[in-house]
Order: C-alpha cells, then structure tokens, then sequence
C-alpha cells in the first residue's frame, strides 16, 4: 500500500521545514525570525522599560504587553493594517501563553513590549509567533522558567494531521492550536475549533504535543548556534 | 475583568474547600449555578433570551437584516456575534468600544456556535454571491458574577432558537416580505462549558471569586451529540492530563445544560 502523503508531500506527522534566527534586529533588545514552510513571523521585544501610561504600573512586576499583527501583503487578499478583531484576540492569547514562563516580578514598575509581525501568512501563524516571541524573550536575556514552543494539530480529509498549512487549515475539519512549556509539562495556550470526537481531539491534542517537542528542541538548538557563534567572535577580538 | 477584588481571605478559603473536593457556596466541584432562562423579553428583537447562571445574567438580542454574504461563503448567510462588557454589569467594566475581554468572549461565543453549525447558513440564502440574511447576535452583560462566557453561550443559543424573522418569498434576486413569522433554520445546539483549574481539581462553572482564584480556565463547547466544537483557554497553565479530564467532564455538564435549554424552549 502507497504511504499517505499530504499535498505538499509531507506525512500526517510531519512538521513543515522550519528556520530559526535570534538577535537580527538591531535596535530591539530581543529579536527573533521563524519560516514555517510559507509562514514568516518577524519579533521584536523591547524591555524591561519605562512603562507608558504610568498608571499601568505595577509594582508587583513587569506588565507584559503583546501586538500579534498581519502585514498588508501578507495575505492573498490585502490585509487592512488596522489591528481587526481576530488579531486583538490572538494578541491576547499569545500574551497569555508568553507570560507565565517569565519572571516578571523580577522588574517591578516596567513594561516589557512584544511585536510580532506576520510578513507572509500561510497557517499556524499564531503558533509560528509563539514560538518567535519565546526566542526573542530569551534573546532580550529575560530570565525565563522554560522557553515556550508551539505547534497546531488539526484534521483534514478525515485525517489527524501536524502543523497544518493554509490549505488544510481552511479547507479543513478542526485545527488546534497548542503551546507547551516542555520542562514543567505545562500546556500554556490552548486554542480549538472545528468540529472533533473525543478520541479524535485527544488524537489531535497529543500529536500537536508532540510537534511541540519539536519545536522546543529546534528553539533551544537556534539559541546555542547563536551565543556559540558570539562567543567565538568575543574571543577572536 | 482582571482587577483583583477578592480579599486574600477568601482566597485561601477557597483553595481550602477545593482540596476537600468543595466550593464557598456549597456546590460540588461540576455543579452549575442555578440555571435561569427566560426567551422572548424583547419584541422588538426578532430573538432574545436572558440567561442567568447564579447572580450572572447575559441578555442576548437577535436581529436578522439582509446584506451580502462573505466573498469566500457566496452560498451562505452570515452570523456575526458582538460582546459589550455593559458599565452596568460591574466595577470593573468601562464604556467605550469593545476591548480585548469583550472581544475574546463574542469570538469564543462566535466560535462555539459556528463550529457546533447552530445555524443552516445555506438556508439563509437569497441571491448567491449577492443577498443573503445576516444574523445578528448582540450579547449584553448585565450583571457579572464570573463565567460570562458559558451564559453568553447559552443566552446566544436560547435567543437563536427562540428567534421568528418575517416569512418571505425570494422574487429574482430580492426577498419579498409576506404574512407571518418563520423561525430560524436551527440545525444542531451547542453549548459551552467553563472549567476552572484550581492545583489538580478542577471545577466546573466558576463564580466571581473563583475565576480571580483559579490557576487557569478554559472553555469548552460541544454539540447535543457531544462533539467538541470550540475550546479556548483562558489566562494561566493547564497539564495535558488535565486538559483531557476537561473533555471529560464536559460532555456531561454540557447535557445537564441542554437539559435546561430544551425545557426552555420545548417547542424548538
């Protein structure tokens, strides 16, 4: 029997070729670049620093403030620049699944600013920029309880499938988008709609678990390329 | 919703209860609030419905306008579900346009009733590509006493299915208006479910006081055949196992509310 592939060629869990970068921008504190197959996500993090407004503030710790937006070109359809309804949510629960692997009691009154760009969307962009905004965090030397990864899971022609893309995402039956902090086992952004069974959300749930994994293990390997690299240029100068 | 309004006493009181397995207002871990739903309190409305859930009360208006369909959906009406966190309903809650409190709980609502296919949208259909019905779910805060979004959902649901639009013919490419009231092609009925997670139990339903308690919430809805539709997690961390047992115990909170809705509306 022929092994079933998806339309790109993939098997039903198998992540699309992902790429790495931290500390590419010049000006952020922390920045980080993922390609997800098609989908491109730029992140910048600035902080901790001066909150403004004030009356923000808290002095129990750093505010953590998130903007998840789409580039007009990034769609096939131009995307209007203002922040739609969609993108106020996703910024919401990105922030939400960002901000328990921080300590942010360490800096008290300040605020830290996470801007994730979308530049080219082709599903899981949410996902994609979890997984940046985490690699940025770290490169801005954040300290952090764990880096957070993500990855979605979704059912398409009646199949459990990893990270789906835009085709199978809206031609799809459910995606289920999920992020996991690896060493506390903590799922941390939890999201789901489509219409699944019991046994196939559990399906879906544990492979988008599983994507995760992967996921962390690519991030953790980008942040050792990274300061091996500026290590070596330090020790040369 | 994320100001802090419970006292560090009652706080403790509650993890205390929860690890015998018991709440502050005496009910058991996965008992709802008393459940209140009144259909038909505004004529105006082509559907509503109010729903209250222990001191929380949602009131949901329906209204059914014709417009264009989406350019990608030329076959289908369009639902479109709006949240206002009314001054009214708390201290907390400011005027002004929508912020990203109201705006996560009409797409969560949007989602569960969307996914679930509480509408036919096919059958709201005029011209294809050109005219189609719009069905307008406003949901309204009155009173906020924790789980907004679980009565949202249900007020939602209970206002669709109670909902009558003016009977019409299609002539061409328009909707002529006739005598009498048809109702809204209802295909299936999904509700939601807020779980609570609070250590390692979990409770179902959370009050005011426990959702500024709780480690983590999420939100679940399933249709009558216990199908999960949408799920949304709220702020904080959930163990896998945990999301899981979640499912669960969904399935059979979300009966005992269909229970109440078809007795709500038994004729629907």
């Amino acid at each position: 029997m022929k092994e079933f592939t998806r339309h790109d060629g993939r098997a039903a869990d198998e992540l699309r070729p992902i790429k790495m970068q931290v500390g590419l921008l010049d000006k952020a504190d922390g920045s980080a670049y993922i390609e997800q197959g098609r989908t491109k996500v730029l992140v910048a993090v600035y902080g901790p620093r001066d909150v403004h407004p004030r009356h923000l503030a808290s002095p129990e710790g750093a505010i953590l403030r998130c903007r998840y937006h789409m580039a007009p070109f990034s769609t096939e359809e131009r995307k209007p620049p203002a922040p739609s309804r969609r993108e106020i949510e996703l910024s919401k629960v990105i922030r939400e699944a960002l901000a328990p692997s921080a300590f942010l009691s360490n800096f008290p009154r300040t605020a830290i600013d996470i801007f994730a760009e979308v530049l080219q969307a082709d599903g899981g962009t949410r996902c994609a920029s979890v997984t940046a905004c985490s690699l940025a965090l770290a490169d801005a030397g954040i300290p952090l309880r764990d880096l957070v990864a993500s990855c979605a899971a979704g059912k398409y022609g009646g199949r459990i499938l990893l990270d789906l893309d835009s085709v199978e995402d809206q031609e799809g039956e459910a995606d289920l988008p999920l992020a996991l902090m690896p060493v506390f086992d903590e799922v941390s952004l939890l999201q789901m709609n489509g219409l699944l069974t019991e046994e196939e959300f559990k399906e879906a749930f544990n492979l988008a678990l599983e994507g995760c994994k992967r996921i962390y293990e690519l991030q953790r390997q980008t942040l050792k390329e990274h300061y091996a690299a500026a290590t070596r240029i330090t020790e040369e100068s | 919703m994320s100001l802090k309004i419970v006292p560090d006493i009652t706080r403790a009181r509650i993890w205390d209860l929860a690890l015998k397995g018991k709440r502050t207002d005496g009910r058991q871990l996965l008992e709802y609030r008393p459940i209140r739903i009144t259909t038909g309190i505004i004529e105006k409305a082509e559907g509503s419905a109010e729903v209250s859930l222990g001191s929380t009360r949602v009131l949901v208006g329906v209204k059914v306008e014709t417009g264009e369909p989406f350019p990608d959906t030329p076959d289908e009406g369009v639902l479109t579900v709006n949240a206002e966190l009314v001054p009214l309903a708390s201290p907390t809650f400011e005027p002004g346009p929508p912020n990203e409190n109201a705006i996560e709980l009409a797409r969560t609502v949007d989602r569960g009733l969307r996914e679930g296919k509480a509408l036919d949208l096919e059958k709201l259909v005029i011209a294809p590509g050109k005219r189609v019905f719009v069905v307008f779910v406003d949901v309204y805060a009155l009173d906020y006493d924790g789980n907004l979004v679980d009565a949202s959902a249900l007020a939602s649901m209970a206002a669709l299915m109670q909902a009558r639009m003016r009977a019409y013919k299609v002539v061409g490419q328009e909707a002529i208006w006739e005598e009498g009231k048809i109702p809204l092609p209802i295909q299936h009925t999904p509700v939601a479910v807020s779980i609570g997670k609070l250590g390692n139990t979990l409770l179902v339903d959370p009050s005011l006081e426990e959702e500024q308690t709780l480690d983590a919430r999420v939100t679940i809805s399933v249709d009558e055949a216990g199908r999960i539709c949408s799920v949304q997690k709220g702020p904080g961390c959930l163990l896998p196992s945990q999301v899981l047992e979640a499912v669960s115990i969904t399935k059979d909170a979300a009966s005992r509310v269909l229970q109440q809705l078809k007795e709500a509306l038994p004729a629907a």
